[in-house]
């Protein structure tokens, strides 16, 4: 499951990515709503917030390339957005406006859920998925009570940190994903720090999804200085190389 | 056995509510990873603030480190050339380390030390927080990292000495406008990963719930203190009272023991910068609109996306683009009036007091100076008008030359 920012380096670049990953066989996008001060993402996809921006990117234009783009695509795509950009569409408009527009759901990830009932309700009136997000400080109770409130899927943090590659994860991550497989139905999808097909290996066994955001986007960036194609078709391989990880 | 006295009733009373709530404002909208240690800090401090040692330890550091209580000045020379209302200076530019923020540094620093945390972060825009930080945790030896905007650092270098100087680490931020508002969002970025270990001392009313609560409680020593010098030395309560807003630190702590006194007219005043179009000021109370920014709810410039707008002041500590919640919630009341107020006009107050009382007022403060003394112009001579003189401008001297000279 494939992490991209929203008009990095711009939005046909974006539409012609999200084509690119369907073709390799991804199973689910998540579509990053660039935003000025995203708190828990590192270098990486910070600076490709800040080029998006750079270039104007509006939500307007994000949605207008996913209404065009989703159709086109089998594999839902969702949105990871900062509560801040949702609240000053309007919690209502935002859902419709984004599921006119052909996005399955959203990660909101500064939207704890005892903030988050008001938009919760509202997803679920509408049928648009409200993941949350799980953290390795979260204590194990509250983790369960995160996971009854969440649609979709649930998103566990691998981390405690901001997003970016990682070599290592943490040893008891495994441990952890696997004991709240025991407390819920909900597919858990396992994200921050992936980017190499052994963290793939080690974690598909209990995971139902993994999401790679850094790794992607870092070779997004390319896009600026050398030929699309090129750097397409690059995006394209490595997204089959973690996918092949995925059978083995 | 008797109350601590930095601690009061109030400070434990209605607002925030449980959520972290002033009104709508305020909240909690921050990654899950920090949950548990806001979590731990709301816990934390509520046993802190009902356990009588915690109270008596913070008396005796405010009393024999900083120096309070700070003093209750008459600027009699100022007031006589106003020509109106009499002026009255809350000294927290005597306080050690030559402003308000000590007052908070320490309070969490002695929470830091009760949570058991072994490293202490911060954020610091004119460098008066991170000083205060550094300083704190000199005193306690705890290692601290402050980080501060790269445009700070250039304005604010002696401050950035002086942190280096007791025993910190500067880190600069170079990412989005490379003030405050990076500063903190590094800093949020730094407590995701070490949040196990590290305390993040916040430095004003903003943020996620209980920052705006807790900051608030310790700051409001100030006002405390003003008010009984007030009734002991002159038997009343002031008329108005004046004090700059950034994040809201030292208004808040200012204003919150007066919140009661509805015959006191309390007035903060903001970053009006170069003019009212938007990116030429930081008047987010007067000007913004609510939203999120910084974990919290409250009032802020964002464009119609809801990307964070760039915002100018001369002053580093005012150059930010949010407020605390309470202030929203104070605005929204009428309780408290916020009106901006021009960089020319600020360094025109600078220079009158600095001439006429023989005080360098830091240039945060002589936002709130300014509009003190045209409110005291228009006012009879009894009347009294009070101003919280948040800090020492000598950090600013350099600063202030080099736009004289540009301006040439
Ligand atoms: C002297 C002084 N006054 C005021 C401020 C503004 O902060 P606050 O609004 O939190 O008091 C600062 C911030 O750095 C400061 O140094």
């Amino acid at each position: 499951m494939p992490f991209v920012t929203a008009g990095d380096p711009d939005l046909d670049f974006t539409a012609a990515v999200l084509q690119e990953l369907q073709s390799r066989g991804c199973h689910l996008c998540e579509l990053g709503i660039p935003y000025s001060d995203p708190i828990a993402d590192g270098p990486v996809i910070q600076a490709s917030y800040t080029r998006a921006l750079d270039r104007k990117t509006r939500l307007a234009d994000i949605l207008q390339m996913t209404s065009r783009t989703a159709p086109t695509l089998s594999m839902p795509v969702v949105s990871m957005v900062s509560y801040t950009i949702i609240y000053r569409r309007g919690l209502a408009q935002y859902v419709a406006a984004a599921k006119a527009a052909g996005i399955a759901g959203a990660i909101v990830p500064d939207l704890p859920v005892a903030e988050a009932s008001q938009l919760a309700e509202i997803c679920r009136r509408e049928d648009f998925s409200l993941i949350q997000l799980v953290a390795p400080t979260t204590p194990r109770e509250r983790a369960v009570r995160i996971a009854e409130s969440s649609t979709g899927f649930l998103y566990y943090v691998s981390v405690a940190g901001i997003t970016g590659e990682r070599t290592e994860l943490p040893p008891d991550l495994v441990d952890n994903v696997a004991w709240l497989r025991t407390r819920t139905q909900l597919p858990i999808c396992i994200g921050f720090g992936i980017s190499q097909p052994e963290h793939v290996k080690r974690l598909a066994p209990v995971a139902d999804g993994l999401i790679v955001g850094s790794a992607i986007v870092r070779r997004i960036a390319e896009a600026g200085c050398r030929p699309r194609d090129q750097v397409l078709a690059e995006i394209g391989a490595y997204a089959t190389e973690l996918l092949n990880a995925l059978q083995t | 056995m008797t109350r601590p006295t930095m601690l009061p009733e109030a400070a434990t009373g209605k607002m925030p509510d449980a959520a972290g709530r002033f009104g709508q404002y305020g909240g909690r909208y921050v990654p899950e990873t920090l949950t548990r240690a806001l979590d731990q800090l709301t816990d934390e401090y509520q046993r802190a603030v009902q356990d009588p040692s915690f109270g008596a330890a913070l008396d005796e550091l405010f009393r024999d480190f900083v120096g309070r209580p700070s003093p209750l000045y008459h600027a009699r020379r100022l007031s006589q050339q106003c020509g109106g209302a009499q002026i009255w200076f809350k000294r927290e530019d005597v306080n050690h380390t030559g402003a308000h923020k000590i007052n908070n540094t320490l309070g969490q620093a002695l929470l830091t030390m009760r949570m058991g945390k072994q490293r202490v972060i911060a954020e610091t825009g004119a460098g008066q927080h991170g000083v205060a930080t550094a300083t704190a945790c000199a005193h306690f030896g705890l290692p601290c990292v402050v980080y501060m905007g790269e445009e700070d650092v250039r304005r604010q270098a002696p401050n950035v000495f002086s942190m280096r100087l007791l025993g910190a680490e500067v880190r600069p931020v170079t990412s989005g406008s490379r003030t405050l508002r990076d500063a903190i969002n590094e800093a949020m970025r730094d407590w995701m990963a070490s949040v196990e270990t590290t305390h993040y001392i916040l430095g004003s009313v903003v943020g996620p719930h209980p920052f705006p609560r807790i900051v608030r409680d310790f700051q409001s020593v100030i006002g405390r203190e003003a008010r009984q010098q007030c009734l002991d030395r002159l038997q009343r309560l002031p008329d108005t009272i004046v004090a700059c807003v950034g994040g809201g630190s030292n208004a808040a702590g200012m204003f919150f023991p007066f919140i009661e006194d509805r015959e006191v007219e309390l007035v903060g005043v903001e970053a009006g910068g170069r003019s009212d179009r938007p990116g030429d000021h930081a008047a987010s109370l007067s000007f913004g609109s609510p939203g999120v920014l910084h974990g919290s709810f409250s009032y802020v410039m964002q464009d119609e996306d809801g990307q964070t707008s760039d915002v100018h002041s001369l002053s580093a500590g005012l150059d930010y683009p949010g407020v605390g919640p309470e202030h929203s919630y104070w605005k929204d009341t009428g309780r408290v009036r916020y009106v901006p107020c021009r960089d020319d006009a600020v360094l025109d107050a600078f220079d009158q007091v600095a001439r006429s009382e023989g005080i360098l007022p830091a240039l945060e403060t002589a936002h709130a100076l300014a509009k003190a003394m045209e409110i005291a112009a228009g006012r009879p001579k009894d009347q009294m008008i009070l101003v919280c003189l948040s800090g020492r401008g000598d950090k600013d001297a350099a600063e202030i030359a080099r736009l004289r000279s540009a301006a040439k």
